[in-house]
């Protein structure tokens, strides 16, 4: 399965890019396994995100062609 | 019924007159209207400049839903709510929520509620400027 990733703010700067495109095994992962096949360990505290543009929690499942973002909290207005 | 982003800096009250000229004159009976603007000061720092982040698309789809939500709950007659992304300096308006109801409690309760959900769900990050020309990510909004 193919997916499009997107990461934002803080965590894009620390990351030094604004995203990956993993093709994974299997035809479906958590939010949290994906995060764990891109960077090899569990997502870090606060960590949030969304599957195709829709918030979305760490155990939400992910699919073929899914648009998944990791971002920091918040802080608009 | 209207959810804007604005990348260069705009101005608050001329897009007000505008939003409420589409509403009918006899069915504005409140208008309720938050206006916030970027401060030069933030945790006892001076702020030079503000980078504000957005996640074209879905950003735009939060502040619609947040919206929705508050049509479902308030007999709301209009809403506008416009915010700014980019380089913003100190003074830039960053966000407008106005809303128009038959009534003062609608249209103040509703107001409030959509800066609220704003602030702590739609997809924006600040990056602050600092007079000594560094610059750090804002971790959290400040309270009420």
């Amino acid at each position: 399965m193919a997916v499009k990733v997107l990461y934002f703010a803080r965590l894009r700067e620390e990351l030094g890019r604004e995203g990956d495109q993993p093709e994974l095994p299997g035809d479906e992962v958590t939010v949290a396994g994906l995060w764990e096949y891109l960077h090899g360990e569990p997502p870090p505290p606060r960590l949030m995100s969304a599957v195709n543009q829709h918030r979305a929690g760490l155990d939400a499942p992910v699919r073929d062609g899914d648009e998944v973002a990791f971002f920091p909290p918040v802080t608009g207005g | 019924m209207t959810v804007a982003i604005h990348h260069e800096d705009f101005d608050p009250w001329a897009l007000l007159r505008e939003a409420e000229q589409a509403i009918p004159a006899e069915a504005r009976g409140a208008a309720s209207v938050f206006v916030g603007r970027m401060r030069d000061f933030n945790e006892d720092d001076a702020v030079t400049g503000l980078f504000l982040e957005h996640y074209p698309g879905m950003t735009e789809q939060e502040l619609e839903r947040i919206v929705e939500a508050a049509r479902a709950r308030w007999p709301l007659l209009g809403v506008h709510v416009a915010h700014r992304v980019g380089e913003v300096s100190p003074g830039d308006a960053l966000v407008l929520v106005a809303t128009w109801s038959a009534h003062r409690g609608a249209a103040r309760d509703a107001c409030s509620e959509i800066l609220e959900r704003l602030k702590h769900e739609a997809p924006f990050w600040k990056r602050e400027r600092l007079a000594d020309g560094s610059s750090r990510w804002v971790e959290r909004n400040t309270p009420a």
